[in-house]
């Protein structure tokens, strides 16, 4: 009974609880959390297509992989960014970050 | 030589544009060779003209040699060039040619110190082979060309003497004037061109009268006619030929007596069976021909400057051929015009002579008693005088009276009325100019000497013709002319003894009255002056027509640049300050949205992939769904 | 979607893996302190990597074991206790910007809305394919073979990284 469809749910909730991080969350390291987990969601989301309609061949896992890596070195440089913000302005609150400003 | 001289027709225009082409190159520098060549190459054109002639009177009725050329071939359009030799041709190119020969031999006495004696007789050459063109093309669209042609050697040969700024003037308002009849016109040969497809005039004179949607001709007809109105100075296009007088006066006996102000006539007779199918047409031709005749006399009333009596007397007759015209006396008109252009040119280089003589002086008044020392100019000028007042047996009596037949037989008793009482004022004031000139009590013009024979030769010659030409239309030659120049739709109507007599009378009237108030001083001219002041002061003033030009064009003129301006800057620049001032306020409203707040930025972005999500779902449903 | 009669283990497994992550998944974003959000994070990584297992692919289920649940997880940790400054219950609050925790709710959920009805309003074929019985072979096969280029830019990307992070993370030394 649990097919694709059910899979790709799975993927969406996860990706939007990850969106809600993203959007709400006042601690860069926590930011930086619910990007991984919409990172996952999108693994999950190829690795069902993969089973489900491609069968056959390993494009979705491959995918994954690539998406795995990815992941892996933008949070290494992330995480490096945000230990060099800390030692300018002692805060990980993305609030105060606001340099940019008009 | 006839057989060499008939598909070759073409040499008669091409000589003189030879002449004008080797003057302006080359011979430039040998003033008396470039006047040679000119006069030589002009001459030849006026053999050749003869020999055409003798082909084209050789058969009753006249034969007609039409020899045509592919110029221009494109979808849906062909252009030809062509040669038409019919009678009416013939009789120009007599006209022209013979005219334009006597002129140029006059003009090298005329032009004799005159630092630009060769460009002189290159343009004279030019307006020649223009002219010729003109007369020899059988299409609407050849002649248009050929027509601006003479326009422009107009416009070169009024601001020859071009240091003077009145001359600079005049040319440009001759050429202005002109391009507005000739908008007109090339609008008409358009509508031509569209109608029928066609615009040769054997093609037309086919298709024309079978034409049946009368109502789309009028307005082309009436548009053709503004070509003529403009080269033939028809009011209220008339303004520029008496400030044409500022050109040398050859060229104003050439140009503005003779020949191009002919043009438009030339025109009105070879369109003939055009005007002649649409009624309406003819009546505004009629009626426009009478009033300038009308207008024009009275204006030659007031005038002191000789040349400027000549021009408006010249404005006058015109008024009279176009007339006959209208009424339909198309062989009136065409005669008309080639007994005009005999003694009116003959009465040009006359004064033209007296001009030379009293060393630049126009004003009549000012000259006096020219008979004692200018006999053969005198007596030239008097037989021009009177072929003008329409003496008989001169030419001017046959053609003129021609036409108030035509007027009077065809109906327009109006009309007739008003050709005769311009007859009487046109004898009045000719006689006028006479009388005070060379006969008056001044005594300013015994001083002056005969012009030497290079100019008094041709005056003989043209009076000759003015005395001799009109006979081949007279009831004595059964009306040779008629037999040749006349059109199915035109009227030859049987000349009639009353009206005969009745214009010799109006005509002695005007020479005894003229006598009278100028040689016997039976009343004293100032004192009718004094009497009617006012219409004195309109008539010298030309109607003030010169100033409500000038007045119109500043109004229209400078209110459109005043409506441009107004547009240009409330408008135009409105609009571009308009996209200045949203760009600057979008960026002052839009800067807020950077605030230095990352997860504002995020957000924004998801809101963006969120519209894609569901603008792809929607499309995805309504397809399947 | 679901049809209850057709129901076996595989979809009750499914259920119960789903659920934990997706729970865990919760925990990450909601628990005001980071620690506790770096274990949940931790979880999620281990159910995601047991719905890789269910779906046929282990290579990737041990990698994503390896990977995120062992060295990313641990980097995050490692760099929480390294930026705490203040007591850990409170590390991990939500945004006092009441504008944007709405903004942000309401965006979320009308994706989350969008998301299902676009999966609700396809009509899901089912596919027969034999599936593939050495798929890390035909991994291997696949990542030195047709996509060799992106495998050497990986490479190079993650050097890239590495040597970046240092450099970041040690900063500009003051003389």
């Amino acid at each position: 009974m649990i097919g694709l469809p059910h899979y790709l749910l799975l993927g969406s909730f996860l990706f939007c609880i990850g969106v809600f991080g993203v959007l709400t969350r006042r601690n860069a390291i926590a930011v930086l959390m619910s990007i991984e987990l919409m990172l996952n969601a999108v693994n999950i989301n190829l690795v069902a297509a993969n089973k489900f309609a491609a069968a056959d061949a390993v494009t979705g896992q491959l995918l994954a992989v690539f998406v795995i890596v990815v992941a892996a070195a933008e949070i290494a440089v992330g995480l490096a960014l945000i230990i060099s913000i800390f030692r300018q302005r002692k805060s990980v609150e993305l609030n105060d970050f606001n340099l940019l400003k008009w | 030589m006839t057989e060499f001289i008939l598909p070759n027709a073409w040499l008669i225009p091409f000589l003189p544009f030879l002449g004008f082409a080797l003057i302006a190159l080359f011979l430039h520098r040998w003033p008396k060779v470039s006047a040679g060549v000119s006069i030589a190459l002009i001459a030849a054109g006026f053999i050749f003209s003869l020999f055409v002639a003798s082909a084209v009177f050789s058969e009753p009725g006249g034969a007609v040699y039409e020899f045509t050329t592919r110029w221009l071939e494109m979808s849906g359009l062909k252009v030809d060039m062509g040669l038409l030799l019919d009678p009416l041709s013939a009789v120009m190119l007599l006209v022209v040619t013979s005219i334009a020969t006597l002129v140029q031999i006059y003009s090298i006495g005329y032009m004799k110190e005159d630092p630009g004696f060769a460009s002189y007789f290159a343009y004279q050459s030019l307006f020649a082979a223009s002219m010729l063109g003109l007369v020899l093309s059988n299409n609407f669209g050849q002649m248009f060309v050929f027509w601006e042609l003479v326009g422009i050697c107009s416009y070169f040969l009024i601001g020859f003497w071009f240091g003077l700024p009145s001359a600079k003037n005049a040319a440009i308002k001759a050429f202005v004037t002109n391009r507005v009849g000739d908008f007109g016109f090339l609008l008409g040969i358009l509508f031509l061109q569209i109608i029928f497809g066609t615009l040769t005039f054997s093609g037309l004179a086919e298709a024309v009268p079978a034409y049946t949607n009368m109502a789309l001709m009028v307005p082309v007809a009436v548009l053709l006619f503004l070509g003529p109105m403009g080269k033939s100075a028809q009011f209220p296009l008339h303004v520029w030929l008496p400030d044409a007088m500022e050109g040398p006066t050859p060229v104003s006996a050439l140009i503005h007596a003779a020949t191009m102000v002919a043009a438009g006539v030339y025109l009105v007779a070879r369109a003939f069976f055009i005007f002649s199918s649409v009624p309406e047409a003819m009546t505004v031709i009629a009626v426009i021909g009478g009033f300038t005749a009308l207008f024009a006399a009275t204006i030659a009333l007031a005038q002191n400057d000789i040349k400027r009596i000549l021009a408006y007397s010249t404005l006058s007759q015109l008024g009279y051929m176009m007339m006959a015209m209208g009424v339909g006396a198309m062989t009136a008109g065409m005669f008309h015009l080639t007994t005009h252009a005999f003694f009116k040119s003959l009465l040009f280089l006359g004064a033209g002579s007296v001009i030379h003589a009293m060393a630049g002086e126009q004003d009549i008044w000012k000259m006096g008693n020219l008979s004692k020392k200018m006999p053969v100019t005198t007596w030239t000028f008097i037989i021009g005088a009177l072929a003008l007042a329409g003496i008989p047996p001169l030419s001017g009596f046959w053609s003129k009276d021609e036409i108030l037949l035509g007027a009077y037989a065809s109906g327009h008793y109006g009309l007739y009325i008003l050709g005769a009482f311009v007859a009487f004022l046109t004898a009045f004031y000719m006689f006028r100019l006479i009388f005070v000139a060379f006969f008056g009590s001044n005594k300013e013009g015994e001083h002056a000497h005969e012009s030497p024979g290079v100019m008094t030769v041709p005056l003989i010659i043209l009076a000759v013709a003015a005395v001799f030409v009109g006979f081949v239309n007279s009831p004595f030659m059964h009306h040779l002319f008629g037999e040749f120049i006349s059109h199915p739709m035109g009227i030859q109507p049987h000349p009639s003894s009353m009206i005969m007599i009745s214009s010799s009378l109006i005509a002695v009237a005007g020479i005894v009255l003229a006598w009278l108030i100028y040689q016997k001083e039976v009343i004293s001219h100032l004192a009718l002056r004094e009497r009617f002041k006012g219409i004195h002061q309109l008539l010298q003033n030309k109607y003030y027509m010169d100033e409500f030009y000038a007045r119109m064009g500043q109004i229209f003129v400078y209110g459109a640049a005043q409506l441009m301006f107004w547009f240009d800057i409330h408008v135009i620049n409105a609009f571009v300050d308009l996209v200045a001032r949203f760009t600057g306020k979008s960026g002052d409203t839009l800067k807020y949205t950077e605030d230095g707040q990352v997860q504002n930025y995020a957000l924004y972005m998801v809101a963006g992939a969120l519209i894609l999500v569901v603008v792809a779902t929607m499309a995805a449903v309504s397809v399947i769904a | 979607m679901f049809n209850i009669s057709a129901f076996s283990l595989y979809d009750a497994v499914f259920i119960v893996i789903a659920g934990v992550t997706l729970l865990a998944a919760l925990g990450v974003v909601l628990f005001p302190n980071i620690i506790y959000s770096a274990l949940s994070l931790i979880l999620t990584f281990l159910g995601v990597a047991a719905i890789f297992f269910q779906l046929n692919s282990g290579f990737l289920g041990v990698i994503q074991i390896l990977v995120y649940a062992g060295a990313i997880s641990v980097l995050i940790l490692f760099a929480v206790m390294l930026l705490m400054n203040t007591e850990p219950g409170r590390t991990n609050l939500p945004t006092t910007r009441l504008k944007t925790l709405f903004a942000g709710g309401g965006i979320t959920a009308m994706l989350l809305t969008a998301l299902i009805a676009a999966i609700g309003f396809t009509k899901w074929t089912e596919f027969d394919l034999p599936g593939v019985d050495n798929s890390v072979g035909m991994l291997a096969e696949a990542m030195m073979g047709d996509y060799i280029i992106a495998f050497e830019a990986a490479a190079i990307m993650l050097l890239t990284a590495v040597v970046g992070a240092i450099l970041i993370a040690k900063g500009v030394q003051e003389k």
